[in-house]
């Protein structure tokens, strides 16, 4: 297991997706498999970033899992922000058209379309949100 | 994220090459906001673009929306995981892919 703390700002996007990639890699992931983690990774710390600890910013915690048989990875994000349960936010409504479609709220979606597993608890007035994602092909 | 602009007339087409994520995205909305006047056929050529994420498919629907009332708008040479993200979000239905 690694870890990586990290003020929550968009400006560090780049560095919490290279500790994930260096940990993907090493695990063998599949290109596809890194690009769709990757995915998650950014919408999840980019909500962390503007919204955990608006209009102030910090810290969060990134936690990187690969399963000892290599067959899974598991990402915990921690922060100390307001409680936040993105879960509980309804999904878009992919029926409408473009013009009527919202131009936001695609980014937890895509995280719950793309990953295997998904829960979010709120423990000692930490937010923490696990991600769980199968890295055979 | 590099974008190469092409204008022919009033076809603009652009091409992006790497990531349209959070921090590239508003460099891309900031192009198109500027390059619209007079546009009639917007392109989107994805061939060299390695990744998306919401960020990217927020200036791709105001793109989408600007162009229903000026002309036509076409996404080309998307890769088969992009999309997948297309796909699972609705935007197969929504963009023209070519």
């Amino acid at each position: 297991m690694k870890e990586l703390d990290i003020e929550a700002l968009v400006d560090n996007l780049d560095t919490v997706i290279a500790f994930i990639d260096e940990e993907l890699e090493e695990a063998a992931c599949p290109p596809k498999i890194q690009m769709q983690i990757d995915l998650a990774v950014e919408e999840i710390f980019v909500n962390i970033a503007n919204y955990a600890y608006d209009p102030e910013t910090g810290p969060a915690t990134v936690r990187a899992e690969v399963h000892p048989d290599r067959s899974a990875v598991s990402i915990t994000f921690i922060d100390h922000g307001v409680p936040y349960d993105p879960l509980a936010k309804a999904d878009p409504d992919l029926s409408k058209s473009a013009e009527e479609r919202e131009v936001g709220g695609l980014g937890i979606f895509l995280v719950k379309k793309t990953m295997d597993d998904i829960r979010y608890e709120y423990v000692n007035g930490s937010n923490i949100l696990t991600i769980v994602k199968g890295l055979k092909k | 994220m590099n974008i190469i602009q092409e204008r022919n007339a009033d076809q603009l087409t652009l091409k992006i090459e790497g990531r349209i994520d959070t921090k590239t995205a508003p460099e891309l909305d900031q192009v198109l906001q500027g390059a619209l006047e007079g546009v009639k056929k917007l392109v989107f050529d994805l061939e060299e673009t390695a990744y998306i994420s919401s960020a990217g498919l927020r200036v791709l629907l105001i793109a989408q929306k600007q162009m229903n009332k000026q002309g036509e708008m076409s996404v080309i040479h998307a890769n088969g995981d992009l999309m997948e993200i297309f796909e699972v979000t609705g935007f197969t239905d929504i963009l023209v892919f070519e």
